[in-house]
């Protein structure tokens, strides 16, 4: 009978220690990036709110990045701030406080690029979530979506976002887009097209009061 | 060929075509009249036989399995029983061993007391001293009446008075000292008086209750002996009792499984603080699942635990055990639970500690600070939830009761379900042969309906042919007597 319980009390605490960590579907990966260029740092508040929200929404085991978009954002350089949050919640909730410290000193610090390479950004953001190997992808793209690259930059590469679901935030309107709105849609079917033949999925929240809908439980 | 084509073989008029086919069809089903009833009969009765056999051999099983339910039933209340009876022969030799041996005892401190009381009473009744019997003289010469003229005869007379009177008090002092002891003496019996009635009645109680027990027994005994006799009254009281167990013991159930479920989400999200918070197991979070074997394991240790005290007996084996072993059994699954319940009272603990720490980060985050409970309110639910954390696990030690009623009852129960399944099913089949023999019989009236032109020529053919039989004999027959009469 001693022996049965003891064997009992191994198979128990087997059981309770094995946890499988090669395999995360359930887990969640995002990567935001945030425009640097000319006049839309002046936008960089709302993005602290949206980052905010998302580290309030994110559990023990999801993966956050934020990366800036500037001349050449093809880089981890730019990756402003990365985690991939402890299983222990209580080591989560630290990651998270010292995350949104560091991006509270990005914010203060940044200085506007001369050019806007979402591109670059965007595979940088395929690279980076296919390596961390988690379930459900997600790209914030936090921009005018008006790219802007530098002479020899070549960007007219296809972007392979199967499964990513691609989500624009805050797409301004320029001051061109007014005079003229269709340089403004344009703009945005460009985008959802290029997004869409990559077969990954796209939407656009430009109200940021909708944003449950950007991260769910 | 297509099916016009065949259909318009004959004619081409539809009317034409349908008339015709509609005389071969009736030709050759007449035709085929008596292999179409035999079949039909054949099927039929194949169909009912089948049937009846089936619902048959389902009686059978219902009769096989409603006397094993019986014999279920019997064995099991003749053990409930005997366990009932065994125990209030237990009572019964408590009570004979605890305040029947002390008998000699107290019988010897009555004895006692009546002696004493006896010795007092003989005591109290002795009579003082009587005053001596010169006395009588002496008081009949000191009446004599004094003489006037000899003053020396009335001094001695009066000297005699004196000194008899004195005699006389002397004498009452003595007796009022014998009384004074005699009331001594009653007063000093009243105690043992008391104390005697006491014993008494302290006896009287104890034999109350052996009488109490003993018709007790009695009314067991009677029970006993009419479920040894496999009577019906025993059999229905039995199968009742089950029942009602077996809903009693399910609420009591529901009302445990709803305690686990609360104490699981209890330690299943500080749990995650131990085996992480994204790990998944069999399509589950590890957390829960370790959580939810933390609270299987408080369950199995209840179910020894119990056994081991001998208030269930779920595990012949563990009741079997001997004493020494049945109690370390009971030691060590107690142990186990109480470290059980100390872990569930920290991660309790755990638990609200990260609520906060969630809280407060997501009021810094979303800049809801205000949603915070303040400092001085959060022990309550920190101690209500350790409390509940370390209660839990015991409260759960006695599902171990109800769990092995319903098992119990549940064989019952299972049993008529299962008898009466089957009673349904033979009906079932009985109403299907006696169906098979009546469609049988109504298709053949119903063949015979489609053919009845044919039928009809037949009949009127053979009634013909039978009167012109009939006739040509009735003609040989009236020759025949007339040639005899002639």
């Amino acid at each position: 009978m001693m022996r049965k319980l003891i064997l009992t009390a191994i198979v128990v605490t087997l059981l309770a220690g094995c946890s499988s960590k090669e395999e995360l579907p359930h887990t969640r990966g995002v990567y935001m990036l945030l425009d640097t260029s000319g006049t839309y740092t002046e936008e960089l508040v709302k993005a602290q709110h949206i980052i905010n929200y998302t580290l309030a929404k994110l559990s023990p085991g999801d993966t956050f990045a934020i990366a800036r978009v500037d001349t050449a954002s093809f880089s981890e350089k730019d990756i402003v701030a990365k985690v991939t949050f402890d299983d222990r919640p209580s080591a989560a909730n630290r990651q998270k406080r010292q995350f949104r410290e560091k991006v509270d000193h990005f914010v203060k610090e940044v200085k506007p690029s001369s050019y806007t390479d979402i591109s670059g950004g965007m595979l940088q953001a395929i690279e980076y979530l296919n390596e961390a190997g988690v379930g459900k992808k997600t790209i914030l793209i936090f921009s005018d979506l008006k790219e802007e690259l530098k002479k020899g930059y070549v960007r007219d590469i296809p972007l392979q976002v199967g499964g990513y679901e691609v989500v624009a935030l805050n797409v301004t309107k320029l001051r061109s887009d007014n005079v003229d709105p269709r340089e403004y849609m344009d703009r945005l079917q460009m985008w959802e097209q290029r997004v869409q033949s990559g077969e990954g999925s796209w939407r656009v929240i430009n109200d940021l009061e909708r944003l449950d809908s950007v991260i769910s439980d | 060929m297509s099916f016009s084509e065949v259909y318009l073989l004959w004619s081409e008029s539809v009317a034409l075509s349908a008339v015709i086919w509609s005389v071969i069809i009736m030709v050759l089903t007449y035709l085929a009249r008596d292999p179409m009833h035999k079949m039909i009969e054949a099927v039929a009765a194949g169909i009912r036989s089948a049937c009846q056999q089936t619902s048959e051999s389902l009686m059978g099983a219902e009769k096989k399995l409603l006397d094993r339910n019986s014999e279920v039933l019997i064995a099991a209340g003749r053990e409930a029983s005997e366990h009932l009876i065994e125990r209030e022969f237990s009572r019964i030799n408590k009570i004979v061993e605890m305040d029947l041996s002390e008998y000699p005892t107290l019988h010897r401190k009555i004895s006692d007391v009546v002696t004493r009381i006896d010795e007092d009473y003989k005591q109290s009744a002795e009579v003082p001293p009587e005053a001596p019997g010169w006395a009588k003289a002496v008081e009949a010469v000191a009446k004599i009446p004094t003489s006037k003229s000899d003053p020396m005869v009335g001094q001695i007379l009066d000297s005699i008075r004196g000194s008899m009177e004195k005699n006389h008090e002397k004498t009452l002092v003595v007796y009022r000292e014998s009384s004074r002891e005699r009331h001594m003496l009653l007063k000093r019996m009243l105690p043992s008086w008391r104390a005697m009635n006491n014993d008494l009645k302290e006896v009287d109680l104890h034999v109350n209750a052996l009488m109490e027990r003993s018709r007790i027994v009695d009314t067991q005994m009677a029970e006993y002996e009419k479920i040894v006799n496999e009577t019906d009254s025993a059999k229905k009281t039995l199968s009742s009792s089950s029942l009602t167990q077996f809903f009693v013991a399910g609420f009591v159930l529901a009302i445990a499984i709803g305690g686990a479920v609360i104490n699981f989400n209890l330690i299943a999200r500080p749990m995650a603080e131990m085996v992480g918070g994204s790990g998944l197991l069999m399509g589950y979070k590890t957390a829960s699942i370790a959580a939810l074997v933390i609270i299987l394991v408080e369950v199995a240790m209840g179910l020894f635990l119990m056994e081991s005290l001998r208030i269930t007996r779920l595990f012949p084996v563990i009741g079997s055990m001997k004493d020494i072993m049945r109690v370390r059994m009971i030691w060590i699954t107690f142990s186990i639970l109480l470290t059980l319940a100390s872990v569930e009272a920290g991660l309790a603990y755990m638990r609200e500690v990260l609520a906060q720490d969630d809280a407060a980060l997501r009021a810094s985050l979303v800049g809801n600070a205000g949603a915070i409970i303040g400092v001085s309110e959060r022990w309550i639910t920190t101690a209500a939830q350790m409390g509940m954390g370390f209660i839990l696990p015991f409260a759960l030690v006695f599902v171990a009761i109800p769990l092995e009623s319903f098992v119990h009852s549940s064989r019952t129960i299972l049993g008529i379900l299962a008898a009466g399944t089957l009673r349904t099913m033979a009906f079932f089949f009985s109403v299907l042969a006696n169906t098979s023999h009546y469609t049988g019989s109504m298709l053949t009236s119903i063949y015979d309906l489609f053919i009845f032109i044919p039928l009809w020529i037949e009949s009127t053919v053979r009634g013909s042919g039978k009167s012109a039989k009939e006739k040509t004999k009735f003609n040989s027959l009236h020759t025949q007597s007339t040639k005899e009469v002639l």
